[in-house]
């Protein structure tokens, strides 16, 4: 037990670290004297605005937002005892990306920039509401993995639509820019709509730990145990889909996140479903942050964005915790 | 009053019948067999009792109380299941599946306690599992699998127990100590609840049996007079020999009949 605090920790202390340099590193570099001078608004006019506006809403972000994608991640394969869900399989990512990608169409962003994230998490919250009614209707796991595979396959029917009618190209090129994910230029605002949502789905999957670990011997025992699997079931997916709802419409679409990081937990720190809800939010954070800093490496064409390093990061590790567990997954 | 009252349960699954008005009872100290035919309503039965199914009519009544007045935790805390061929989703620690057997006792932040620890140390040892704490339950063998899951039904602690074809897919020896295990439960109190197909280990190992056919019950008496050769021909379509030794009996199917 007290391994599996100090693993946290370590986690916690991991993810300050990284977070820290995120602040610091960039096209400008600050040292550490100026960037906690700025937090106070007391160092030089162009830093103070570098860190305040600039990096400190980037580092916010990414870390609730990676956070957020992570403790999904690991509570949706919890609950749908599937070791390849991610906040995807529920399809409110493709819907945040419908409401985005229509925004971008009507060239709304041109009057408020704010509505691309207003769309997006309206899409999301669609999505967590179609999923809310097919969770009251009791129904199993596998129902819920294809009605969100459902939701998900429609939401890009609609995606492809309006590519497909868009006629300027620039409009196309914001969509897909948007779609492949990034922590550029977001403000307190984007922050301050994001952060909200988040916080409300972490807040209706907390301590569902207890009910995972149940669900992990089969849905009738874990209701033989005490467990109301269906208010587990629907405090999960809906969570989630309002917690990745709000980190989708910051950020855009951010691949392997939510698949990868439970299996990184599970690696380092436990197997059990209930134990990697808390690291899986932490590792989620440093991943994140992590990939957000890759994408200020400069490279000869655009700046990379973030759901692009993120997969690269993602899928060979994803292929080398596979390779690693082999036959110890069932 | 220390009893599990099944009182007059009818179960209808997309309108078909599957069990009409059971009546039945198991007393804590007893092992009660269920057994019948496939498609006789024996798991149907056990889920019923569990709530893990809406029954149309009628109730189960634990120790003086309707269990529809429990709630989910108390229900949990008075009655075990051991599901059959319980599927295990997680690589998980044998320690850490026992460990859920203690769920019923603790809200959802609480931590094991010394007692609750005492309460998973006894329960491995009394299915022989304590020298495989440490290693996954997907490296076991189908026997300690079966052991370890039997270890998280006795962690509950609970007064009755509901066993879903326990013995199920184990070789002999196991399935002797599988039974072994469950009617070791019965000198500490606990009812247990047995589905079994097994009809030699019911006659051997059961105080009582209830006898299921097309969701009807036709009877609950000793083994003995369950297995006679009436029953065993009218409701299972065989004929058996039995013999004793040493006060142990023994019965073997070895005819089919035409089932009338």
């Amino acid at each position: 037990m007290s391994s599996y605090i100090n693993r946290n920790i370590l986690l916690l202390v991991a993810l300050i670290i990284v977070s820290i340099a995120s602040l610091l590193i960039g096209r400008t570099d600050i040292d550490v004297m100026s960037a906690v001078k700025a937090l106070f608004g007391a160092a030089d006019q162009p830093i103070n605005i570098i860190i305040t506006e600039l990096r400190l809403p980037r580092v916010l972000l990414g870390v609730f937002i990676g956070a957020a994608l992570g403790i999904s991640g690991a509570a949706l394969q919890g609950v749908l005892r599937n070791p390849l869900a991610d906040p995807g399989v529920i399809g409110v990512t493709a819907s945040a990306a419908l409401g985005a990608v229509i925004a971008i169409h009507l060239g709304l962003q041109l009057i408020w920039p704010l509505f691309i994230p207003v769309f997006a998490m309206s899409g999301a919250l669609i999505a967590a509401f179609v999923l809310l009614i097919v969770s009251l209707r009791e129904s199993s796991v596998l129902t819920l993995i294809l009605v969100g595979i459902g939701i998900s396959s429609l939401a890009m029917a609609g995606v492809s639509l309006v590519m497909n009618i868009a006629e300027s190209p620039m409009s196309i090129r914001d969509m897909i820019m948007w779609m492949l994910g990034s922590l550029e230029n977001r403000t307190m605002t984007d922050l301050m709509l994001a952060v909200p949502f988040i916080l409300f789905g972490w807040l209706m999957m907390i301590n569902v730990g207890q009910g995972l670990n149940a669900l992990s011997v089969g849905e009738d025992t874990a209701q033989t145990m005490g467990i109301n699997t269906s208010l587990l079931k629907l405090r999960i997916v809906v969570g989630s889909a309002i917690s990745v709802g709000g980190a989708v419409a910051a950020c855009g679409s951010i691949g392997f996140v939510g698949l990868v990081v439970p299996h990184m937990v599970r690696g380092l720190i436990s197997n059990e479903p209930g134990a990697i809800l808390l690291p899986s939010a932490l590792m989620g954070g440093l991943l994140l942050t992590l990939a957000d800093l890759a994408t200020r490496i400069p490279t000869p064409g655009a700046t990379l964005q973030l759901g692009v390093v993120t997969s690269l990061i993602g899928a060979p590790a994803f292929l080398f915790i596979v390779y690693r567990t082999k036959k110890s997954m069932r | 009053m220390n009893e599990l009252k099944i009182d007059n349960i009818s179960l209808d699954l997309g309108g078909a019948v599957i069990l009409k008005d059971i009546l039945a009872t198991v007393k804590r100290g007893e092992i009660v067999g269920l057994i019948g035919p496939n498609g006789a309503g024996k798991s149907s039965l056990l889920r019923s009792i569990l709530g893990l199914v809406t029954i149309k009519k009628g109730s189960v009544i634990i120790d003086g109380d309707n269990v529809e007045e429990l709630s989910l935790k108390e229900r949990a805390r008075k009655m075990a299941y051991a599901a059959q061929g319980s599927p295990v989703h997680w690589p998980l620690q044998v320690e850490h599946i026992v460990e859920l057997g203690r769920i019923p006792h603790l809200n959802p932040w609480q931590k094991l306690t010394k007692d609750d620890h005492e309460v998973i140390t006894q329960a491995m040892e009394r299915t022989d599992c304590t020298h495989l704490i440490g290693r996954s339950i997907t490296t076991l063998s189908g026997g300690e699998r079966a052991r370890v899951l039997l270890a998280r039904v006795l962690a509950t602690n609970a007064p009755y127990i509901m066993a879903d074809e326990p013995v199920a897919s184990l070789d002999p020896a196991h399935q002797l100590q599988v039974m072994e295990i469950l009617k070791a439960l019965t000198s500490s109190n606990c009812g247990v609840m047995v589905v079994m197909h097994d009809l030699s280990l019911a006659l051997r190992y059961c105080d009582r049996l209830i006898l299921l056919d097309k969701g009807i019950m036709i009877g609950q008496d000793t083994p003995d007079k369950i297995l006679e050769d009436e029953n065993l021909t009218e409701v299972f379509g065989i004929s058996a020999t039995r013999w004793s030794d040493n006060g142990e009996k023994f019965l073997i199917p070895h005819h089919i009949n035409q089932r009338t």
